[in-house]
């Protein structure tokens, strides 16, 4: 079968800057995708591209197996939030969400039945006969998306929606939404810059810098097994040594070797070396044996800072030369190792996450391909 | 209800009919007659001829000349009806006039008669040059009554007269066209060198200088008789002076515009134009009338006023015009402060 | 790794390079289809009569000497001699040099001229024939053409005139700068304009100033007052100042001897139709000046003189530019003041009107609009450069500035408000009282007869109530225009030249003087040809004009407040499928009501009081009230021409009120949701 959106070889200039980059993507039927990058990265385009707001330039889109790459907005079946929320100001919530339901042969109970319902659907049923300025942000927000899902669209658009929310509300109303969607079952895009909510509700990520995707995947693959520096970068935090490669498998932190993902990096070649700071373990050789003992490393704790369930600690050592690197140790361990300011101690760097990138501005942005 | 539905029918077809017998035509004539006897020519008009509507199109003599040339290729007029000569002439040599010889012409004074054969218009009275004088103002001054155009250049009067620039109005134009025929060439040009020294400042309108003096705004306006008279009539303390070297005039005319749709009525309304009873109505306003022996002194007219009028070269003022406004400008029209 | 397809996508461009072309749905045609309607509106107002114009300042006249020959008889009536041309006898006799052989349209040369020993007495005969069939020549006052010899003793050939043929090319222009009595002008026009500019500028600086930086009582009406002139036709003040120190005036006495009618009066005229334009905009400068600068300076302890010349002035300085420029620009342009009150004082506006109306001369009109152009072209250049720093000033976070109480300050304040009060309500009050007085200065006991309009030139009471019509339908036709316009260029999706294109039409207006929109209108919609004709003469031709010539400052106040609304409104309604012109009907109308009222009250109250637009266009059953106040006055009907510029004044307060209410009204009703 298919996939419900289809996008091929999309490319999108506004005048000699290229916004779009050859892309090409597949959405699954019923599926919550986000569009996850920095600003300026094409990911707003490329959903508007999608609603046909702003055409690309090239590339065709497919929905469910028609193809929508030329189609004006109105001939095209999705719904769509903004962050603005873009609220018609002097209509009445009800209004508001009657607004795509008129005209369409309904008559006024019908209308008014289905209002009910959607606003029921986003807990609002007591705020009908208000203004949008008479609600808060969040309610707003809810509206939104209510008038949005109004005529059952096959796909929703949700660009930046909740980044005009503060903090609390935005946690909320993430559940709330990716609840909503679930019981719908709506094929879903969501454009966000931040990475935590595209973690907490996307089925799958999409990863963008630069108007090129850098990766697609589940939360877990983009976080656990970023196939870009980029990616590593942006997905939560890592820290990243520059080393060289000095055979597959092999990496020269330093002064210090350790085993590492090296794909298909050559030997000699200049790379990043990345590790999670959560990845980063005390050796325990009375608790536990080392995967290996290359992937040892002497260090001493510069600084350590308490984050509530761990100490991020700031390593230095005479083998990693002027780097330095980050761990998270877990409050037990800090206690159990009596692991302090100035204490010197030995890390484990497992190979399986220790992963190695080509440099920046090195031949290609190819990186090391594992597993 | 059939009965009601004939009654209605009847009532529609009488309507019609009504409205087919009072089928009029229309005539634009552009004019530049005063405001306040404009009616009164349409309806005495309208008395003989009640088929006949007449539009006005109604402006100062500069406007509806600069009109109808402006509209040459295009022409929205039918009629010109009481407009300068000198302006007609100007539409004569553009070919925009249709000549023809109105029924009667023969009883005119020649001198209001164009002199081609048919003519291209015909006039309806003149329209005579004279100063007013504000016997209230100048007494306050100490200013003499003028009796000549020479009096006015008497340094005595710096500064107290008014009177129309010829390069916007028609008035004044027939102010330098009598003197410089009067004078000559030099000897005009000389006098109006002269008579600058003492103008306070000219004034787009040709009536202007006479209501200002009517309202004390000057002494001295030098302006034409019909208005001077006019004021005099609303109460203003004026004397209408007659300068004795006598004075410039022009004709209103009347004339067929070339190309017409409706030159049967143009006709009609040109021939009226001339008769008896159209005479007698331009003289309420008029002393002098294009058909002789039909005037009746016009209260507050000068009396003299006829025997004073020159013997106006109309060719001349035409033909000449470009040139004495070209030289008028570059004399008088470029100090900008006309203070002292 | 780089292959053709990566180098291609570095390019920005797939390998088989086929761009997307959007297909258009029924929304995008039906907006395209406003827009260029709205398009050809505006080029057909504009661009085309000024075209029109433009090449009318172009078009020459002059006598084309080759296109005529004479022959000459002896005495006893034989033509024996060749026949030669005017162009030969002239090279010989050197009669008629070059510079006079150009002329205006009217221009005429004697036939005589190339023959020096010309006796009108001789019995020498004369023929004269066209070499061509459009050589026109005149024997007297009649008119011949063509090839055909034509026989004239000599009594009638010194009556033979040569007519000028039509050419293009400069000579307008060199006729014009070497004719002092012209380009005088353009010193003057500078002069004054410049003068009334600091005066205005100044005197209006002191007035936001104490509005917006004092506690003095009566703010809201010292404001209203200082708007009344905007309701009156510029030419008003200049009758109120004939009756206050022309010759007759009630206080005449202050000029010292000098005289109103000239530069003085136009000055003070010009202070007083210009003053509200330059208080509104620096008011508005004022008001976003940021309060924290100057609780920063008191914390500095500077004195109140220092904050003014440090902070004050400063932050306003682009209100005070861009309040310049549009106060010169209005003064250089307007017509009814300088024709009012200018006495022998040439200005650029009013030779327009002399070249036209006085000498039937379009041509050098054409020149002079053309000239009157350019100081108007940079004053607006330089004024819209200023007004997008400004915007960028406005959009930044600032706190507004209260004032505090100060008895000293706040009393002069007031007192300075007041005199300037007094300035214009007295003026406005000397031109009511002038308009019931019977007969100023000999009999000064009250009467309505200045009301009899129908007795004086200029259209009577007619003039009045078209007017009043003419104002209706600009405010209704103009707001719908423009507000539709400006929806489309604002709200549309790509079509990007055409929409710039479409911008630069609707900013154009600013810049085209009334005098020259009005005259660029008679060259254009005059022309036979133009299939348009037909509304020329009628109340249709008005409304466009001065829909046209008030179109941008319409235009941007349109554009402004659809800037406000959501850009994604459109987005919304496209994707529910919902056409535009719902979105339009039910949202961006209701939302834009507040706006969509101002529009049509500047347009009414504008074509209730322009003058210079409209001056070449009304037609005996269009009279316009306003114009009238200007040929009443021009006859000499100077307290008739009072009452009707009061008339205006009544109207366009009255109607005001109207908007006032209505305003509140309507916002009440369709604005509910702007109050939580």
């Amino acid at each position: 079968m298919s996939s419900y959106l289809r996008i091929r070889n999309l490319f999108k200039n506004f005048g000699d800057f290229t916004a779009l980059k050859d892309i090409s993507l597949d959405i699954e039927d019923g599926e919550f995708v986000c569009f996850l990058g920095p600003s300026g990265c094409g990911k707003t385009t490329l959903l508007r591209a999608i609603a046909g707001l702003d055409l690309q330039s090239y590339g065709s889109v497919e929905q469910a197996g028609r193809d929508i790459s030329d189609l004006p907005v109105t001939q095209r079946d999705f719904g769509i939030v903004f962050q603005s929320y873009a609220l018609f100001p002097n209509l009445t919530i009800e209004r508001n969400i009657a607004f795509g339901l008129e005209n369409l042969g309904k008559s006024k109970a019908e209308v008014g039945a289905r209002v009910t319902e959607l606003l029921d659907l986003v807990n609002l049923a007591d705020q009908r006969k208000k203004y949008p300025a008479q609600l808060s942000g969040g309610q707003q927000q809810r509206i939104a998306l209510a008038r949005a899902i109004a005529t059952s669209p096959g796909l929703l658009l949700l660009d930046e929606p909740l980044s005009a929310l503060d903090a609390k509300v935005r946690v909320h109303l993430r559940h709330q939404i990716k609840e909503l969607q679930r019981k719908l079952g709506v094929t879903t895009i969501m454009v966000t810059h931040d990475q935590e909510e595209a973690l907490a509700m996307a089925d799958r990520i999409v990863v963008m810098n630069h108007g090129v995707i850098e990766q697609v995947g589940t939360p877990t693959e983009i976080y656990r097994e970023p196939r870009s520096l980029f990616v590593a970068d942006f997905i939560g935090e890592t820290n990243q040594i520059h080393s060289t490669v000095t055979e597959p498998g092999c990496l020269a932190l330093g002064r210090a070797r350790l085993r590492g993902q090296t794909g298909e990096l050559a030997p000699g070649q200049k790379v990043v070396a990345t590790i999670r700071p959560e990845d980063i373990v005390p050796h325990e050789p009375a608790f536990r044996e080392a995967e290996d003992s290359d992937s040892l490393l002497e260090v001493t704790v510069d600084e350590m800072e308490f984050l509530g369930s761990f100490w991020r600690s700031r390593l230095t050592g005479a083998a990693l030369d002027s780097e330095v690197l980050y761990a998270d140790f877990s409050i037990n361990a800090v206690r159990r190792l009596s692991i302090d300011e100035g204490k010197s101690l030995t890390i484990e760097l497992p190979p399986s996450r220790l992963i190695a990138f080509a440099a920046a501005g090195s031949a290609g942005e190819t990186h090391g391909e594992h597993g | 209800m059939a009965f009601r539905k004939t009654l209605l029918t009847a009532a529609a077809v009488s309507l019609l009919v009504a409205t087919a017998a009072k089928a009029e035509v229309e005539l634009t004539v552009y004019t530049a007659v005063e405001a306040e006897d404009l009616k009164r020519y349409a309806e005495t008009f309208n008395q003989d001829h009640p088929d006949i509507k007449i539009n006005w199109v109604r402006d100062s003599t500069g406007i509806v000349t600069a009109k109808l040339l402006a509209e040459k290729n295009n022409p929205q007029a039918d009629v010109v009806w009481g407009l300068a000569a000198t302006s007609l002439l100007l539409l004569k040599t553009e070919g925009m006039l249709e000549p023809y010889a109105p029924k009667g012409v023969e009883k005119l004074d020649k001198k209001f008669v164009d002199k081609s054969n048919p003519p291209a218009w015909v006039g309806m009275d003149a329209w005579v040059a004279s100063v007013c004088y504000n016997t209230v103002e100048a007494g306050k001054l100490g200013l003499p009554m003028p009796k000549s155009w020479k009096d006015l250049t008497d340094p005595a009067y710096k500064g107290h007269l008014i009177m129309p620039n010829p390069n916007s109005s028609g008035t004044g134009f027939l102010d330098v066209s009598s003197w410089l025929q009067m004078f000559g060439e030099k000897g005009g040009w000389d006098y109006m060198d002269a008579l600058h020294e003492n103008i306070a400042r000219y004034t787009h309108s040709g009536s202007a200088p006479c209501k200002l003096a009517a309202a004390g705004e000057i002494p001295i306006g030098i302006s034409f008789a019909f208005r001077g008279a006019k004021s005099k009539a609303a109460g203003a303390p004026l004397e209408i002076i007659v300068p004795e070297e006598g004075v410039g005039w022009d004709m209103e005319a009347t004339a067929i515009i070339a190309g017409t749709a409706k030159l049967e009525a143009a006709k009609t309304l040109v021939d009226w134009s001339i008769t008896k009873k159209a005479n007698e109505m331009y003289n309420t306003g008029y002393a002098v009338v294009a058909m002789p022996g039909v005037a009746k002194p016009v209260e507050f007219f000068p009396e003299n006023l006829v025997d004073k009028m020159i013997d106006n070269d109309f060719e001349f003022a035409a033909n000449n015009r470009a040139a004495i406004l070209e030289e008028w400008q570059k004399r008088y029209d470029s100090k900008s402060d006309p203070k002292g | 790794m780089a292959s053709t397809a990566d180098a291609l996508a570095a390019a920005g461009r797939p390998p088989k390079a086929r761009p997307i072309k959007p297909r258009l749905g029924r929304d995008d045609l039906i907006m395209r289809g406003f827009m260029a309607v709205i398009a050809l509106y505006l080029v057909i107002a504009i661009a085309l009569p000024l075209y029109a114009m433009l090449s009318k300042s172009f078009s020459t006249y002059s006598f084309d000497l080759t296109a005529y020959e004479f022959q000459v008889s002896d005495e006893v009536g034989n033509f024996d001699a060749p026949p030669v041309s005017a162009a030969a006898l002239n090279d010989e006799l050197q009669a008629v040099s070059p510079e006079d052989l150009s002329t205006s349209s009217d221009g005429r040369l004697p036939a005589t001229s190339f023959f020096p020993d010309f006796s009108f007495r001789s019995p020498v005969m004369y023929k004269i024939r066209g070499t061509s069939a459009d050589a026109v020549y005149l024997v007297g006052t009649e008119r011949f053409s063509g090839t055909e010899w034509r026989e004239v003793d000599s009594n009638n050939f010194r009556r033979v005139m040569l007519r000028p043929a039509r050419d293009i090319g400069f000579a307008n222009y060199v006729t014009y700068f070497s004719t002092p009595a012209l380009f005088q002008s353009i010193e003057n026009s500078i002069f004054i304009s410049a003068l009334s500019t600091i005066i205005t500028v100044t005197l209006a600086f002191g007035f936001a100033y104490a509005l917006s930086r004092s506690c003095m009582r009566l703010k809201g009406f010292f404001r209203l007052v200082a708007l009344a002139p905007i309701l009156v036709p510029s030419l008003l003040p200049g009758i109120g100042l004939v009756y206050l120190f022309g010759n007759q005036g009630m206080i005449k006495e202050l000029l010292l001897g000098e005289s109103i009618y000239g530069p003085i009066g136009i000055v003070i005229g010009s202070v007083f139709f210009t003053f509200p334009h330059a208080m509104i905009i620096i008011t508005t400068a004022l008001a976003i000046s940021d309060a924290r600068l100057y609780e920063a300076a008191e914390c500095l302890k500077a004195s109140r003189w220092k904050i003014f010349w440090t902070v004050t002035v400063p932050g306003a300085r682009y209100g005070l530019i861009s309040a310049a420029f549009v106060v010169f620009n209005l003064v250089i342009t307007d017509f009814g003041l300088p024709k009012v009150i200018g006495g022998q004082y040439n200005m650029l506006a009013v030779d327009i009107y002399k070249q036209v109306i006085g000498q039937q001369n379009f041509e050098m009109g054409a020149v002079v609009s053309v000239v009157l152009l350019m100081p108007a072209l940079v004053a607006f250049a330089v004024d819209r450069q200023v007004q997008k720093k400004q915007v960028a000033l406005l959009s930044a976070r600032s706190v507004p500035y209260q004032p505090k109480p100060n008895r000293r300050f706040d009393w002069l304040a007031f007192g300075y408000c007041g005199l300037i009060a007094v300035f214009i309500v007295g003026l406005l009050a000397v031109c009511q009282y002038a308009a019931l007085i019977k007969f100023w200065p000999y009999d000064l006991s009250l009467s309505l007869k200045n009301y009899a309009f129908d007795l004086m030139d200029g259209g009577g009471w007619d003039s009045y109530y078209n007017s009043i019509q003419m104002a209706l339908l600009t405010a209704v036709a103009g707001t719908a225009v423009v507000f539709v316009g400006a929806y489309m260029v604002e709200k549309t999706k790509g079509f990007e030249t055409g929409r710039s294109l479409f911008q630069l039409l609707a900013m154009l207006p600013m810049a085209i003087p009334g005098m020259v929109l009005g005259l660029a209108y008679i060259f254009f919609f005059n022309e036979p040809a133009n299939p348009l004709n037909f509304i020329y003469g009628t109340m249709a031709i008005l409304v466009i004009c001065t829909v046209t010539h008030f179109y941008t400052v319409s235009h941007l106040t349109a554009v402004t407040a659809l800037k406000q609304m959501d850009r994604e409104f459109e987005s919304v309604a496209a994707s529910l499928k919902q056409p535009f012109y719902k979105l339009f009907r039910v949202v961006t109308v209701p939302v834009c009501l507040p706006t969509i009222l101002d529009i049509s009250i500047y347009l009414f109250v504008n074509a209730m009081t322009t003058v210079s637009a409209v001056i070449f266009l009304y037609s005996p059953t269009t009279t316009l009230a306003s114009v009238a106040v200007l040929n009443m006055n021009d006859a000499g009907d100077i307290a008739p021409a009072a009452a009707m510029g009061m008339m205006i004044f009544y109207t366009n307060a009255g109607a005001r009120l109207i908007h006032l209410a209505v305003s509140k009204g309507v916002l009440k009703r369709t604005q509910a949701w702007r109050f939580r």
